[in-house]
């Protein structure tokens, strides 16, 4: 048996999949957080069944591919349960009725249904579900409370399969629905709905966006560093290093599988950062110096996620979104990009055009970076200064805008508007944080740790083979003439290509000049996406696209690298 | 108020409250902001000024939605 969890955007979906199957899903407040579907399985009975959270829909008529993805779900499930927002039940009906009509069996569950007091409406369950004629149960899916006897209700779920109705029959017979079931009382303004509106009208909600913005930045960076001074990098040294100075003995301080593992030495002993061996350079940069930086961004996003603020900054930004090709809900898989490209690239499959989608991949692509990539330049350009920081920041959200400019001008076609719902702030709860952060944080390292050990294992077997050699020979006029970079910059280029993290473990032992430096890491970011969101690019947009963002990105990054050379 | 004239909600002001008469333009943008609950003959009230052409925020059904400035040019109510 197969069991979908359907429903309008943000009602809880995801937040119910979790409770019951037990397998963790990403929540979020705002509308798209699930684009694909995710499978469980949970006991019913003695029958194990399986559980599909599909992504949120107003209606069975798809408008964008997420939506796409829900009404092709249907064709596929035994059973729906209906997930209802019980602050809004006018709206979430309508689909309710779509799904009836559909002739599905289906339960309906109630959820949010703690918030329904303090907004002032009452709504009677028992009335509802003799007008529905399917079984309703309250549910509190964050909480847990009314989990259960959803659950055991799974098999009354019935398909009283009412005639098909036009659109306007539907929702008059919603509207017949919520005078009879549901009372609304007057109540007054809370403190985070004020707060709320404050958020969104610009005069107020800008200042406020740039101090959001702004803190998240500074924490981000901040927090990330100290837990690199004070935690991870003194640990690699005090624990790590006699460890790995004793494999290096053993190993006899040189050869192929010393230089594989251990690295090469520096002055006799091991530079975490520089000696590029698997077991050294490998592990340092992904858990000294990436994953601190991993940590705080998720958790910094997840707050800002779970409160409900993204979709604000979505309407705060529209109109200079649209300027760029895009309309403000594209902020969203932007600032997931600034996590990981991987899963900013499947999130634009909330955005309704191709045309839309395709800028908004390609700016991801070539113009923000990566947790990697910021470690990167907060690892390589952070020790020159402040200031390089920021030349590297700003150059990235100049090519962001230039770039939309340009692909919003010469694209045919006109960016759709913008008609998103925003979700009321809540507070967010520490375990639904925490649990989110975790699958982000295991599923980075999942991805991460075996294409950097994998690289840097290519690279030490390339560099005794003096491919590197080679290759640097060839693109010398490019990377010395264009970037005013040594030769051997080009191999942290291509190695790039793979992660960009790794390219900290080969610029650093180059000695460049901040100046060298600033464009190294500029053109590193803007320079063909990691492997990983390469493949996904492909796979979310097909392989055509995928070629005129490279063509894109490689004039991007000359154009950029040359101009800088220039300056700097 | 004995005469209803109709305009956009984009020309409503903040905190002023209207009945959506007609939604102009394509069967699509109607279909779009029938499924979010904006259609004929529901009250709403203007949440947040618009600035640079940006969105008009409507609250309807005690839930906010947000619309793209050209959208909410096609969204016609009549002050209540």
């Amino acid at each position: 048996m197969r069991i979908l969890l359907m429903g309008n955007p943000n009602v809880g979906k995801s937040a119910l999949f979790s409770r019951i199957t037990g397998t963790n899903a990403v929540v979020s407040n705002y509308a798209g957080t699930t684009v694909g579907f995710t499978r469980g399985s949970m006991k019913l009975g003695n029958e194990e069944v399986e559980v599909i959270d599909v992504p949120g829909t107003y209606s069975l008529e798809p408008t964008s591919k997420a939506e796409e993805v829900a009404a092709k779900m249907l064709l596929e499930g035994d059973v729906v349960i209906n997930i209802v927002d019980a602050t809004n039940l006018e709206r979430n009906l309508y689909l309710t009725l779509e799904l009836l009509e559909k002739g599905v069996p289906v339960v309906v569950a109630l959820n949010m249904w703690d918030d329904t007091s303090h907004r002032g409406i009452t709504i009677d369950i028992a009335k509802l579900e003799s007008l529905l004629g399917v079984p309703v149960a309250s549910t509190v899916a964050v909480s847990g409370q009314g989990i259960k006897e959803l659950v055991e209700r799974i098999p009354e779920a019935r398909s009283p399969k009412p005639a098909p109705r036009t659109k306007a029959e539907r929702w008059a017979a919603v509207g017949g629905i919520i005078t009879e079931a549901q009372t609304l009382a007057h109540r007054h303004h809370t403190w985070l709905e004020r707060l709320q509106d404050a958020s969104l009208q610009p005069r107020t909600g800008i200042p406020i966006a740039i101090f959001a913005l702004a803190a998240s930045f500074f924490a981000i960076r901040g927090v990330g560093e100290g837990i690199i001074q004070y935690i991870t990098d003194p640990l690699f040294h005090k624990l790590w290093e006699p460890v790995m100075m004793r494999l290096s003995d053993a190993l006899g301080g040189s050869g192929f599988w010393h230089d594989v593992l251990v690295g090469r030495l520096l002055d006799g002993s091991i530079d975490f950062s520089k000696s590029m061996g698997v077991l050294t350079t490998g592990l340092y940069i992904e858990f000294a110096i990436v994953l601190p930086y991993i940590l705080i961004f998720y958790l910094v996003l997840g707050l800002m996620e779970d409160i409900g603020y993204l979709p604000r900054l979505a309407v705060l930004l529209d109109s200079i979104m649209h300027r760029l090709g895009m309309h403000g809900y594209a902020i969203i898989p932007s600032m997931l990009g600034m996590g990981c490209a991987v899963p900013a690239l499947m999130a634009t499959r909330i955005l309704e055009s191709k045309r839309e989608r395709f800028i908004v991949a390609t700016l991801i692509s070539i113009a923000i970076p990566c947790a990697a990539a910021q470690a990167m330049i907060f690892g390589l350009v952070g020790a020159e200064g402040w200031q390089y920081v920021a030349i590297v920041f700003g150059v990235l959200f100049a090519v962001w805008l230039v770039t939309g400019l340009i692909l919003n001008l010469s694209i045919k076609g006109f960016s759709p508007e913008l008609l998103i719902e925003i979700p009321p702030y809540r507070l967010p709860s520490l375990r639904g944080v925490l649990t989110k952060l975790w699958i982000r944080v295991w599923g980075f390292l999942k991805e991460a740790l075996p294409i950097i050990m994998g690289a840097i294992f290519v690279v030490s077997i390339l560099y005794s083979l003096g491919v590197f050699d080679a290759i640097a020979n060839f693109t010398a006029p490019l990377v010395s003439g264009i970037f005013g970079l040594p030769k051997e910059a080009v191999v942290a280029i291509i190695i790039g290509f793979m992660r960009k993290d790794i390219a900290i473990g080969m610029l650093a032992p180059l000695g460049l000049s901040a100046g060298q430096l600033v464009i190294g890491c500029v053109v590193l970011t803007m320079f063909f996406p990691c492997v990983a969101a390469f493949v996904v690019f492909a796979k979310e947009l097909g392989f055509k696209k995928l070629l005129a963002a490279m063509v894109i990105m490689i004039i991007a990054t000359i154009i950029v690298g040359g101009l800088l050379n220039l300056v700097l | 108020m004995t005469e209803k004239k109709k305009i956009s909600i984009c020309e409503l002001r903040q905190g002023q409250s209207a009945r959506v008469v007609e939604i102009l333009g394509g069967h699509g943008i109607a279909e779009r902001l029938n499924s979010m609950g904006i259609r004929p003959g529901k009250d709403i009230t203007k949440v947040s000024t618009s600035f640079m052409r940006g969105p008009v925020t409507v609250s309807v059904d005690r839930c906010q939605i947000a619309i793209g400035h050209g959208m909410a040019q096609k969204v016609m109510v009549e002050v209540i």
